[in-house]
């Protein structure tokens, strides 16, 4: 057992687990963050999706042992003082969602796009998300989320 | 006096129905808050992990388990053997002929295994990595047995894949409309076409394909009350609460299941699993709660497929294009054993190959065929996706013999709309629909003629990348179903409906539904149904299900019912709500129930300001002070609805699909939809479905199959293989709608879940053979991959012109296949490349 400090959603948890344990696997089993979830075994759905220091990852291909002394942001982590963040928001408003399964990772990708693109164009929107799979909903309306999104974080940067 | 209803009264409040609400449901799921069946956790939950079976066919000749059993937190390894008594059946309720051969289905195999990933032993550990460390540690010997892998092979009995049977073929089933009374012989129209019309033959191949819904399946046991809960990650809660008491022994009474959150199911969750029956005498047998959750590879491997049909069709027609008679021949997969609704689902089609159009005459044969893969059942449209592509080609194909424009030939053919209600030649009556009017908006948004325009240019110019138009002009039944039909068709339920609402004391309304959403957003479309009705306020109306204790009547959701048949009951319930608490309100207000009127959540005493509200008279019914003499205190109400017809949405859907003819690869260009599926509740959750309908039928086009090795190994056994469209495989949609009410429900809606599927598979693949038909290409089979564009373009004979092409090919019965892109089966594996 090897033991491990992490930051989940702010709160520092320290914990021994098995060297092989996934960071999913702790997130969900020992921490009890189960917003995130599993949804393959070969790292294609990015259902699992989180952001480790700020950054996404599919936290079924990153092991728990290498978050120690980390930082890590799930679904439950992202609003902030009860206020959705505007990519949560923007999935419910252009109804991004059916089944939920992958809007956990979907969202978290979502915000890493445009952290990293803060002005896409529906293509680079599509080939940021290429990771997420998502079966509900064809992707039309995650899209028009994302865009929406880019929107609203780019107002508020600009009256930031 | 008559009470009035102010339902239709446009000057009363804004109606909710129509309004793109966003979804009570969302507020959970986007925050991470939810409740999937593999987030429960209970105390003393031991873990389960599947031992499966290898290959596809064997002979199971000892099982030791002694090293498993020893491993770290193992508590117990449990065969087929061991539970032999208590395990239960997974069980056919749909046997479509009275002598149709149907293998028993053991949860746990016992004595032989019948296709690859069929579960061998349970190992029950602590933790699920422990149970899925000590899984590899049970020792099964196998005799291999000769499994038959190829459909077509499978028909001809050289090998069996239940040896003790006798035979693969599980059952034939025929529509014949002129033994049925509905129209002519089919045979002597082909004959006569034959001699002075046109005759098209084609073979299509429907592929296999896995629903692939986001979430694992997973099943909680909790035995230890005295009501064992059972907890899965299925679509249909009642029906698996049945099917548990009917065949492991426990009565009805002590069972309760929960669908919690589930995540997505497209048919692939309507299934009672031996996954669940497994995990139920195994917790039984330990009395202590257990978990298993499946990985992806075995939800691919395990849970069932989808499809699997050679479809052999013929079309006869004047020359002037007036279809005269179909046949249709079916060879359907069901796979290693008859699944729940197992040969039913090909059986569907019966209804639906003859689709929009007049065929005066019109003959369906399936025959259903064991094989030694997983079984096969519902996948999103079930039948009818299989039968719209097939007719859909066709009408394709013989617009291209006649050389003429694919809509206007189907539009030669089609029921006009003044001729609603129209009983077709397979029987089925539908009430409303409005084709003309879907395709010209469809047109329009497309820009038909434009495209067209620039095809020609293209085609001029030998462009390399070439411009092809693909028309689908669909219908589909849904709204599973009159229960009088479906016991005609010996299926072994009704398909009735049930709701009940519950008024609360302090005026909030609890609406419990027996359907059982899994996406589809029941929560927010029945809130604005019960807000409008009753007139309370949307935030005031909770939903209820999925839980057999809180719903104890329903049939679940599947074949896009819930809306037409589960509203329908919840519309039902809430009128009889009106009528109780008009009694109340007469009282109270000291009126007769003649004089008053309901609106907008009021009952007012015509002619006078005086008025009581509905939850005004839900707390007098609470406190029950003040009630009519000898009246019951309730105006709860309950209603079960059993409809009289199928719902019949429609739609025209165009896909424009660029081709590159150097390389095979295909880019979706545009693609426009026009569905008209009556009133809408939801435009907003409409449009949801009909974007991740179209994209999972395109992906049958496009990208997906189940592909087996020679062995009856899956191949396409993750993610990896298996490929389900990304966001940037796809493009962002046109849709929009037409309305014809349907006249089957009060609502006026029809389903809506399954008509993209069903639609856009023909589209994309009659836009692709449209692209490269000038060289020489009348077919591709699915999934159009570019090597298999590529190489039916290499194999293809250019002709001269559009419509100045060799007679079509007749059938020869000793060739097994002749869709030229679909190469032989005895020389190739099926479904491989050729």
């Amino acid at each position: 057992m090897s033991r491990i400090t992490v930051i989940v959603d702010g709160v520092s948890y320290t914990d021994e687990v098995e060297p092989r344990t996934l960071l999913v696997h702790y997130l969900r089993e020992t921490v009890g963050k189960t917003g995130t979830v599993v949804g393959c075994d070969t790292s294609n759905c990015g259902a699992c999706t989180v952001h480790l220091d700020g950054t996404s990852v599919k936290s079924c291909n990153v092991l728990a042992v290498q978050a120690d002394g980390h930082e890590v942001t799930t679904i439950e982590g992202l609003a902030q003082n009860g206020e959705l963040h505007p990519v949560q928001k923007a999935f419910h408003e252009c109804h991004a969602l059916q089944c939920g399964y992958c809007t956990p990772g979907m969202i978290m990708q979502a915000c890493d796009v445009l952290k990293n693109n803060p002005d896409p164009s529906e293509q680079e929107i599509r080939e940021g998300l290429e990771g997420n799979l998502c079966r509900c909903t064809g992707y039309h309306n995650i899209v028009k989320a994302v865009q929406q999104a880019a929107g609203e974080l780019s107002s508020q940067a600009v009256s930031s | 006096m008559t009470i009035t209803d102010d339902r239709t009264d446009t000057t009363a409040p804004e109606l909710e129905i129509g309004k793109a609400r966003r979804r009570k449901e969302d507020q959970r799921l986007i925050t991470g808050r939810t409740r999937w069946t593999d987030n429960i956790q209970l105390p003393g939950m031991l873990h389960l992990a599947m031992v499966r079976s290898p290959f596809a066919h064997a002979t199971i000749t000892a099982i030791n388990t002694a090293e498993a059993k020893a491993a770290p937190g193992v508590i117990d390894v449990v065969t087929g053997e061991d539970i032999k008594d208590v395990q239960g059946v997974n069980a056919n309720a749909w046997p479509i002929t009275a002598d149709q051969v149907t293998p028993t289905h053991l949860p746990v195999a016992v004595e032989r295994v019948a296709c690859a990933g069929e579960i061998v032993a349970v190992v029950v550990a602590r933790s699920a990595a422990a149970a899925r460390d000590a899984a590899e540690l049970v020792d099964v010997d196998y005799d291999e047995l000769p499994a038959v892998l190829d459909l077509k092979e499978a028909a001809a009995d050289t090998v069996l894949a239940h040896p003790d049977l006798g035979t693969n073929k599980s059952a034939f089933w025929k529509l014949d409309s002129a033994e049925a009374g509905t129209g002519g012989d089919v045979d002597a129209a082909i004959a006569k076409a034959r001699e002075d019309g046109v005759v098209i033959e084609r073979e299509f191949r429907q592929q296999r394909l896995i629903p692939a819904f986001m979430e694992p399946r997973s099943v909680v046991v909790d035995p230890t009350g005295e009501q064992m809960v059972v907890w899965s990650a299925t679509q249909i809660p009642h029906i698996l609460r049945f099917l548990i008491a009917a065949t492991m022994g426990i009565p009805e009474s002590k069972v309760r299941v929960i669908a919690p959150d589930v995540g997505g199911g497209f048919g692939g969750k309507l299934q009672t699993t031996p996954e669940e029956f497994a995990t139920i005498a195994v917790a039984r047998r330990l009395g202590k709660p257990c978990k298993y959750t499946e990985t992806r590879s075995e939800s691919l491997l395990s849970g069932h497929h989808g499809r699997d049909q050679w479809q052999k069709l013929t079309l006869s027609a004047e020359k002037d294009g007036t279809v005269t008679g179909l046949k249709v021949e079916l060879l359907a997969d069901m796979g290693a054993y008859i699944a729940i609704v197992g040969g039913g689902v090909p059986v569907l089609g019966a209804w639906m190959f003859n689709s929009i159009y007049k065929f005066p005459a019109y003959q369906f044969n399936c025959q259903t065929v064991l094989t030694n893969k997983t079984w096969v059942d519902a996948y999103r449209g079930a039948g009818r996706p299989e039968a719209t592509f097939g007719i859909e080609r066709m009408m394709d194909e013989l617009a291209a013999e006649l050389g003429r424009d694919p809509l206007e030939v189907r539009e030669q053919n089609w029921i006009r709309h003044e001729e609603f209600p129209f009983t077709t030649v397979a029987g089925m009556t539908y009430d409303s629909g409005n084709y003309e009017a879907a395709t010209a908006k469809a047109k329009e948004l497309f820009g038909y003629d434009e495209l067209r325009a620039e095809q020609k240019r293209r085609r001029e110019s030998n462009d390399p990348v070439q411009l092809g138009i693909g028309v689908s002009t669909f219908t589909e039944m849904c709204g599973l179903a009159p229960s009088r039909i479906l016991g005609q068709l010996n299926y072994g339920a009704g398909g009735w409906e049930h709701a009940s609402i519950r008024m609360l004391a302090t005026g909030k309304v609890e609406v419990v539904t027996g359907v059982s959403p899994h996406g589809q957003g029941h929560e927010t479309a029945w809130s604005q149904i019960v807000a409008d009705r009753l007139g309370v306020p949307f935030e005031d109306v909770e939903v209820l299900h999925g839980d057999t204790q809180t719903s104890p009547r329903g049939l679940d959701t599947y074949g896009s019912r819930s809306l037409v048949v589960g509203a329908e009951a919840v519309v039902r319930a809430a009128d009889r709500v009106i009528d109780k608490a008009k009694v109340f309100a007469a009282h109270l207000l000291e009126a007769s129930e003649d004089d008053l009127e309901f609106k907008a959540g009021r009952f007012g005493v015509k002619g006078t300001d005086k008025g009581i509200g509905i939850a005004e008279i839900a707390l007098a019914t609470f406190a029950a002070h003040n009630l009519p003499d000898g009246a019951e205190p309730s105006i709860d109400a309950d209603a079960t609805f059993d409809p009289d017809n199928f719902s019949f949405p429609h739609g025209t859907h165009l896909c424009a699909m660029e081709v590159d003819t150097e390389t095979g690869a295909t880019t979706m260009r545009k693609y426009v939809c026009v569905d008209d599926i009556g009133t809408i509740i939801n435009p907003l959750i409409v449009e949801g479905q009909v974007h991740g309908g179209l994209v999972q039928g395109i992906a049958q086009a496009l990208w997906e199959g189940a592909e087996y090795d020679e062995q009856g190994t899956l191949v396409t056994g993750s993610f990896v293989d298996y490929t389900l469209p990304t966001a940037a495989d796809t493009i962002s949609f046109v849709t929009d709608h037409t309305t014809s009410p349907s006249t089957t429900n009060t609502l006026g809606t029809k389903g809506v879940g399954e008509a993209g599927t069903i639609a856009s598979t023909p589209a994309v693949v009659n836009a692709i053979v449209d692209a490269v038909r000038p060289l020489g290409v009348d077919d591709i089979v699915m999934p159009c991959t570019p090597e298999r564009v590529w190489k039916a373009i290499q194999a293809g004979h250019p002709v001269s012109h559009e419509g100045e092409r060799d007679a079509a090919p007749h059938f020869d019965e000793a060739t097994p296949n002749q869709d030229p892109g679909a190469g032989s089966p005895s020389t190739t594996t099926e479904g491989s490349d050729q």
